[in-house]
């Protein structure tokens, strides 16, 4: 070997696809789904924070909580889970296309999935708007009282006097949530944009399409958060009436 | 605070005494294993020097003994220390049946202090020798922390909830208070001075002192202002009454509207005064309406000692924490039921 | 590890021709900025990070220089608490959490495992390129006044009552964090991933251990303060109440989050200064480390146990008195595995073979400023001791002698060690052992006085104080003179030493480890060939090492 020190470089039947510090294409998906994961664990503790705060504010004043998630729109809220669910399958179907090499198939879904992301941002920005309407914008003019209050709901509401701020409370972390939500799904709806373009180009087929796959990974968890987002925000108290 | 170059604090509470034992033992602790490690390593530098540049160790490795050994030691020595240290720590924080409360509420940058007889000082604290007292603590903006050094005692004084602690002065002189939560600007300048003096002298000071009410008629005579009387009237519980009289609640348990018990400690006295109708007790509607925003936080301490004194037996003017169990003494658990 | 051996230098040097390696592979700066190259990146992280020491360093001698006097004279108390503050934030998030690892620990990884580069390298030149975005903020908050909250940014000071750049060094602390996050992904994905055939776990140098616990910490704990000084950013600008007393929100919620992060951070500091540790005493006594598995899993059980004790900083801050209790025998334990290292360096000279170099100097002063450092720390882990010396000038003795006598001990150390490896070149060997001892000496006499200033009971930042403290506190201010001394000297030598220095030789030490079977300064791929492991770290009992120490010769 010492008598070859200008070469370093032995490996000249590489695939295209594998980066130069890598042995092969098995180590390299390794790799990457190891860190997909990885990635994934630190959205699940920069989450895992929101959720604990709610947790704890939500013990604390139970019945401002429970009034002020009353005031969101559980119908919208519905159709953007069912919507993102369902972006969730078209990604799954992307991967499988590439998996028999349909790279059409692969557009497609990909496409569809960035569709169903968009509709999904569309609809919370509706919600969002009837938010800023209602003024139930912590530090814009906010302001929150029950509305169409039935006996019961204003019995829950005489139980805590400082029923706006504490609602203030709730909406703060609404809004830091399931708008850093909506934040991790524009990026990854770029992302998609991205590979789409890729696809289309064919890089992508049954032999390498990892990045189609850690998109996935990512995409399913943006969604995962949602489907804890929904019930703890919607649900929780929503019959009350 | 005499000599211009200390090197161990004044020790002028009943705690001092405990704090410093731990201290010298942790400290002996401490130099013993410092220098354990320094001799050896000299030792081993100056035995076992390279001799020449291709020289290499020997493959000897530590028995196994040696390792439980040095992970047992420090393991039962740690554990020690903490049993003790624990129970110090437990002591600071559980004042005696007979401890006289005091009130200390912090803001940027003083420290406002009012006695049980009503003397109010800013960043001055006089106190009896031989008297345990409980500082009762809370904060009007940010953080602070009440400090004296030559008490060993320290404790937070944190916005929207009370926290304690307590002391037993023994020696008559100047002691320094400081201020040891970052608080701003003039954080270094939130420093006071505790005096402690002899029964005698103190009992002199006030009477000597611009009078002012006690805390329990300031709190008796908010109580009239403020119309609470009209509502929670002593001995009456006929039809007309539309809360419950206070006399003897305070540290007794009361039962609520929705089940629950609880005892009536000062938290649950704020929280009724700030926020009434979060636990209301069995048998009462939630009419009363918030003070919120209309008591300062002296008052709500002289509100608080009034009602104590009406639920003690002892007499006016002597309020104790004397039915207030162990865990009103500690502060509440961060996170969790901090009425605001 | 056994028969990867490089070409010989001699031969080249004898030709005059120049051996290729990472330094000279391309030129210009674009070479650099664009690099994927983990060596080069360490470079780029060592030229950013040492900014910021120095920035972090001045801020230090300014305070050092306030507080010569009782009274508040030299600035205003405002200017006083910014200096702080910015020396806390400086020297916490840009120097020590990503000294070690981003520099060394990029540097040695992949070397160390006979990878060919970390297994991100694209993520890895991104990170180098956050932190500075991350320093870009924090600069540009200090040069319009700076922030004057404590680097612990308590609320409800920080969100209502500072009027200072708070949100510009929150969002340059919360950008920086992903420069650590992607460092220790990479890492944790390069040590799984990436390790040449036969480096089986228990063959790993404990350098890696310690990195990869390390590692594992930053990827669960910086999500975290990632979130909480964005919530804190968020209720400042946009009025969201969730620490805020006024609106029924907990202000401890947030000490408890920021601690959360924040005491692990500390393992984040210290755990890859005893990974270096490790290597430099193994190196330098040419010995095994005693009881390796023992030191291995203690990483990792400070990394694991270090999550559970962050309460400790609450002691008096209204926390439960059972919770205090909890997380009081928790940090007793969490000592334990820090002590057993330090009885197994010591152990390891047993029958070693010393040698005084410059790097030892430092490895051996490490081990005792750590003792004092970890003894101090269990006694303020001790409920009722705590109580009397939390936030006093104890704490902040006791925390400088764990991440000034432990962390910044471990890094000069460690530069001392692999500076032949990263530059080729010696530096002079008077020099750096008057630098050692310079460095030993004014760390002791500007800490130690601080131990006795705290058991008076001065709080911590104060900017006046009164005046029996006045002593301990010139002695202490004269002790950071000599520390200053110390630092600077490295600093010239080294850029010296890149251009005048001796050439090392591959293994100026005559140690093992995969890291020095290859050239040095290495190849851009690290080695000639992957290298096949066959026995474990630290072996220095071979013939084979002995001959290879024959023929090279060694400074040892």
């Amino acid at each position: 070997m010492a008598s070859e020190p200008l070469a370093p470089h032995g490996h000249a039947t590489h695939h295209p696809d594998l980066a130069h510090q890598f042995d092969s294409l098995d180590q390299q998906k390794e790799s990457s789904t190891l860190g997909t994961w990885l990635f994934l664990v630190t959205e699940i503790m920069f989450f895992g924070v929101l959720f604990l705060s709610y947790s704890i504010y939500r013990t604390q004043y139970p019945e401002a909580f429970l009034l002020a998630s009353n005031s969101l729109n559980v119908l919208l809220g519905g159709i953007n889970t069912a919507v993102l669910i369902g972006s969730s399958l078209t990604m799954v179907l992307a991967i499988w296309a590439a998996q028999v090499n349909w790279r059409k198939g692969i557009v497609i879904f990909l496409l569809a999935t960035m569709g169903l992301g968009t509709t999904f941002l569309v609809i919370k920005g509706f919600e969002y708007r009837d938010k800023f309407v209602e003024h139930h914008v912590p530090g814009l003019d906010f302001h929150f009282e029950v509305e169409h209050p039935s006996p019961h709901l204003r019995a829950l509401a005489a139980k805590d006097p400082q029923l706006e701020k504490h609602a203030s409370i709730y909406f703060s972390l609404y809004f830091i949530m399931t708008g850093l939500h909506a934040l991790h799904m524009i990026i990854g709806i770029g992302i998609l944009a991205v590979l789409t373009v890729l696809s289309w180009k064919g890089k992508y087929n049954s032999e390498y399409h990892n990045p189609l796959e850690m998109t996935g990974l990512y995409w399913h968890f943006v969604d995962i958060v949602w489907i804890f987002l929904f019930p703890l925000l919607y649900l929780l108290g929503a019959h009350a009436r | 605070m005499n000599s211009s170059f200390p090197l161990f604090p004044e020790s002028a509470s009943t705690h001092a005494g405990s704090v410093d034992a731990l201290f010298i033992i942790w400290a002996l602790v401490s130099i013993f294993f410092t220098v354990l490690i320094a001799g050896l390593i000299v030792y081993f530098m100056a035995r076992y020097r390279r001799s020449h540049p291709e020289e290499v160790g020997t493959d000897e490795t530590a028995a196994v003994w040696l390792e439980i050994a040095w992970s047992a030691i420090p393991l039962v020595i740690a554990l020690g220390m903490f049993v003790w240290g624990t129970r110090v720590f437990f002591d600071l924080y559980r004042p005696p049946a007979n401890a006289v409360e005091y009130t200390a509420i912090g803001r940027q940058w003083m420290w406002k202090i009012q006695h049980p007889e009503g003397q109010r000082e800013i960043n001055t604290l006089h106190v009896p020798v031989g008297q345990s007292i409980k500082m009762k603590l809370a904060s009007e903006d940010v953080i602070h922390s009440f400090y004296v050094p030559a008490f060993r005692i320290k404790q937070d004084a944190i916005p929207g909830r009370y926290t304690s602690i307590w002391f037993q002065a023994t020696k008559p002189g100047v002691y320094h208070l400081f201020c040891a939560e970052y608080c701003g600007a003039e954080h270094s300048k939130m420093i006071g001075s505790v005096i402690v003096m002899e029964p005698r002298d103190y009992e002199a000071w006030l009477a000597g002192g611009a009078a002012g009410k006690s805390m329990v008629a300031s709190g008796g005579d908010l109580f009239q202002s403020l119309a609470c009387v009209t509502c929670h009237r002593a001995g009456d519980t006929g039809r007309l009454a539309r809360g419950p009289a206070l006399e003897g609640v305070y540290g007794h348990t009361v039962k609520l509207a929705d089940g629950r018990t609880l005892t009536a400690d000062d938290d649950y006295l704020r929280e009724s005064i700030l926020n009434p109708s979060a636990k209301v007790v069995a048998g009462w509607e939630p009419v009363m309406p918030t003070f919120q925003g209309q008591v300062t936080e002296e008052q709500l301490s002289q509100l608080i000692a009034y009602v104590r004194s009406l639920g003690s037996a002892s007499p006016a003017g002597a309020a104790t924490a004397s039915s207030s169990p162990p865990v009103a003494a500690t502060p509440p658990a961060a996170g969790s039921g901090a009425p605001q | 590890m056994n028969t990867t051996a490089a070409p010989p230098v001699t031969a080249t040097a004898e030709t005059g021709f120049k051996r290729p390696h990472y330094l000279n592979a391309a030129y210009g700066v674009r070479s650099w900025l664009l690099t994927r190259d983990h060596k080069r990146i360490a470079i780029l992280y060592l030229i950013s990070v040492t900014a910021f020491f120095a920035l972090g360093s001045l801020f230090a001698l300014l305070i050092r220089l306030e507080l010569l006097t009782p009274e508040g004279d030299l600035f205003q108390p405002d200017t006083y608490n910014r200096l702080f503050t910015m020396h806390g934030v400086v020297m916490v998030f840009f120097f020590l959490i990503p000294a070690i690892p981003a520099v060394l620990g990029n540097f040695l990884v992949p070397l160390m495992i006979g990878a060919k580069d970390l297994a991100f390298p694209k993520l890895n030149l991104a990170s180098w390129y956050v932190y500075n975005l991350g320093g870009i903020f924090t600069l540009w908050a200090i040069v319009h006044g700076g922030v004057d909250t404590g680097w612990t940014f308590y609320t409800p000071f920080s969100t209502h009552y500072s009027n200072t750049y708070v949100i510009s060094t929150a969002l340059g602390i919360f950008i920086t964090g992903f420069s650590s996050i992607f460092t220790g992904l990479n890492f944790i994905v390069t040590i799984h991933r990436m390790r040449a055939p036969g480096l089986t776990w228990f063959r790993l140098p404990l350098f890696i251990w310690s990195t990869y616990a390390t590692s594992l910490i930053i990827v669960l704990g910086t999500p975290v303060i990632a979130i909480t000084i964005l919530l804190v950013a968020a209720e400042r600008v946009l009025h969201l109440g969730i620490f805020d007393p006024a609106l029924g929100g907990d202000p401890v919620l947030f000490q408890h989050l920021f601690w959360f992060y924040s005491h692990p951070a500390v393992y984040i500091m210290i755990l890859p200064a005893m990974g270096v540790e490790s290597e430099l005493i193994a190196a330098f006594a040419r010995k095994k480390v005693v009881g390796y598995k023992v030191v291995a899993f203690a990483s990792v059980a400070i990394a694991v146990l270090g999550f559970l004790v962050w309460g400790h900083h609450m002691f008096v801050a209204g926390e439960s008195i059972y919770a205090a209790t909890v997380f009081s025998v928790l940090s007793m334990l969490v000592a334990i595995p820090s002590a057993v290292k330090v009885f197994n360096w010591t152990a390891t000279l047993y029958q070693g073979s010393i040698s005084y170099q410059t790097p030892m100097l430092y490895a051996l002063g490490f081990i005792g400023l750590f003792t004092l450092g970890g003894l101090t720390g269990v006694m303020v882990a001790t409920l009722g001791f705590d109580v009397h010396v939390h936030d006093t000038y104890f704490i902040v003795a006791h925390f400088h002698y764990i991440m000034v006598g432990g962390t910044i001990m471990g890094y000069l150390g460690g530069l001392h060690y692999w500076w032949p490896k990263i530059s080729g070149k010696l530096y002079p060997a008077f020099l750096s052992k008057l630098a050692a001892l310079l460095v030993f000496v004014g760390f002791n006499l500007t800490f130690f006085p601080q131990f006795i200033l705290g058991y008076l009971g001065m709080p911590r930042r104060y900017w006046s104080y009164p005046p029996e403290f006045q002593v301990l506190n010139v002695l202490s201010t004269a002790g950071a003179s000599i520390l200053g001394v110390g630092y600077i000297l490295p600093l010239c030598y080294f850029v010296w030493s890149m251009r005048y220095g001796k050439d090392s030789g591959d293994n100026p030490w005559g140690a093992v480890g995969l890291e020095w079977d290859t050239t040095s300064p290495p190849p851009t791929e690290n080695f000639y060939t992957t290298p096949v492991v066959t026995h474990g770290p630290y072996e220095y009992n071979r013939e084979e090492v002995h001959n290879r120490m024959s023929q090279e010769g060694t400074i040892g």
